[in-house]
Parts: structure tokens; C-alpha cells; sequence
């Protein structure tokens, strides 16, 4: 068997990126979108951190980028929640095919 | 196998498992769950990679900050005991398939790909190493990002309240 690597660590980190894609392509609430994209953003996260691991174990830049998605996540998260939390209050739902009043 | 390998096996196993199922259940919190038991098993990769400041940011602010948010504004718009509708069955098979294809698609051109490791002398990730390079102002430190990403995240705060905010009935 080969030795744990970088590309076992890519397998995993690839197939979390497209289990967060098939989420986004199926869920209809706008929170379990938001948990989807979290899902996307994390798996990039880990790809970074094994490319500096692997390939670049002489630099930080990869962890530095991590650190930044990180940060601009949490942003992104709150002001999603505080979208989403305006979006029922006018509609009473959340679901996004309810919210096509900008389509017309 | 050593344990070490053991090891990677059970977290991929554990983070993919509890993926799937976050973005296959029909219960909303549920999937929240197990949406938290994930972002658990990537901090534990982290721990595995040794990059420990990482994980412990991972923890800190996914599993103790958005993870509370999302249940919260589930618990803001969703009422308890609803399941969520059931999809269309055409588009979650066509969803399968595109995933499946790109997937595949994306597997065979990293494996493909011969990455070829740096022979530089490796720079352990410790605090001290982190916040030298992050605080640094002349070339390879990142002060001026940190500080954009400061920015931007008072905007946010700043925006999350206009957004967020009740509109009261004008007083006369």
C-alpha cells in the first residue's frame, strides 16, 4: 500500500469540495445552501494546508491563505445569516424559489 | 500499517461520511449536525498535517461561531419537526451525474499531475513563525492583507446590522 501522501490527502479534499457542489446543486433552503458552500470553502482549506505540507514546507504561504478564507468566511456566514433573516421577514420563507420577486 | 495511516483512513472516513450525510438528510438540523461533526474531522486532518494553530483556529471559529450562527438562524426560520420537501427526483440524479463527471474529471488530472516537492528546510508552523511573517511590513510578510481583512470584517459587522435590522413604524 502506498505511504499517506499528498495526493490521499488531495482524494479527500477533492471529494469534499464536490459533496458541498452536489449539496448546492440539490438543496432548496437557503441554510443548508450556506452549510454547502461552508463545506466548498473547507475542503480548499485543507487542499492549501497540504500543499504547503507537501510541496512547499519551506514557506507559509498556504497557511496564511487558510487563515484568510477562514476570516472571510465568518464574515460571508454573517452577513448570509443576516440576508436570509431579512428574506423571511418579508417572505416568510426561505426557500429560493419563492424569492424571484427581482425576476420580473 | 503504521498508526499514523491508520489514522488518516478513520478521519477521511469520519469527514466524508458526516459530509454526505449533511448534504443528503431532509432534517434541516440534523444536517447542521453533522455538518459540525465534519468541520471536526478537517480540524482533525489538521492535526494529523501538525499545522496545530490551524485546527485550533478551524475549531475556534467554525465549530464555536458559524456552526452556532446557522443553528440559530435555523431556529429564527424554520418551524421544529418540519422535514424539508422532497426533491425531484431528475434533478438530483442529473446533480449526481455533473458532480460525478467533474469529479472524475478533476481526480484524474491531479493524479495525473507529478508534484515535485521543495528540498527547502522545512519551517515549522509555530505561533512565534506565524505572527513574525504576519505582522512583517517589508517583501513576504502580510501586514497589509491583515489589515484589509480588518476592514472587511468591521464592514460586514457594520452591514450584517443595516441588513438585519427592523424597520419600526415612523412615530409621529
Amino acid at each position: 500500500m502506498m505511504e499517506v501522501g499528498l495526493y490521499h490527502v488531495l482524494f479527500v479534499s477533492i471529494a469534499l469540495f464536490f459533496i458541498g457542489v452536489f449539496g448546492f446543486f440539490t438543496r432548496r433552503n437557503l441554510v443548508t445552501m450556506l452549510m454547502s458552500i461552508e463545506l466548498i470553502l473547507n475542503s480548499v482549506n485543507l487542499n492549501f494546508i497540504a500543499f504547503n505540507k507537501y510541496v512547499w514546507p519551506g514557506k507559509m504561504e498556504g497557511m496564511f491563505f487558510t487563515i484568510f478564507i477562514i476570516a472571510i468566511a465568518a464574515a460571508e456566514a454573517a452577513v448570509a445569516i443576516a440576508i436570509i433573516i431579512n428574506l423571511y421577514r418579508s417572505h416568510s420563507s426561505i426557500n429560493v424559489e419563492t424569492a424571484e420577486d427581482l425576476k420580473y | 500499517m503504521s498508526g499514523s495511516t491508520i489514522l488518516f483512513y478513520l478521519l477521511a472516513a469520519f469527514t466524508l461520511v458526516f459530509g454526505i450525510l449533511a448534504v443528503t438528510t431532509r432534517q434541516i438540523f440534523r444536517a447542521a449536525i453533522f455538518l459540525l461533526f465534519t468541520l471536526i474531522g478537517i480540524a482533525g486532518f489538521y492535526f494529523w498535517l501538525s499545522y496545530d494553530f490551524i485546527a485550533a483556529v478551524q475549531i475556534v471559529v467554525y465549530v464555536g461561531g458559524i456552526i452556532v450562527l446557522i443553528i440559530f438562524s435555523i431556529f429564527l426560520t424554520q418551524q421544529s419537526g418540519q422535514q424539508l420537501p422532497k426533491q425531484k427526483l431528475s434533478r438530483t440524479l442529473f446533480s449526481a451525474l455533473a458532480v460525478f463527471c467533474g469529479f472524475a474529471l478533476t481526480l484524474l488530472q491531479v493524479f495525473q499531475h507529478n508534484f515535485v516537492s521543495s528540498t527547502a528546510t522545512p519551517v515549522s508552523p509555530t505561533v512565534f513563525n506565524i505572527g513574525t511573517q504576519m505582522m512583517e511590513v517589508d517583501k513576504s510578510g502580510y501586514a497589509l492583507p491583515f489589515e484589509v481583512i480588518s476592514i472587511l470584517l468591521l464592514a460586514s459587522l457594520i452591514g450584517c446590522i443595516v441588513i438585519a435590522i427592523k424597520n419600526k413604524p415612523e412615530l409621529k
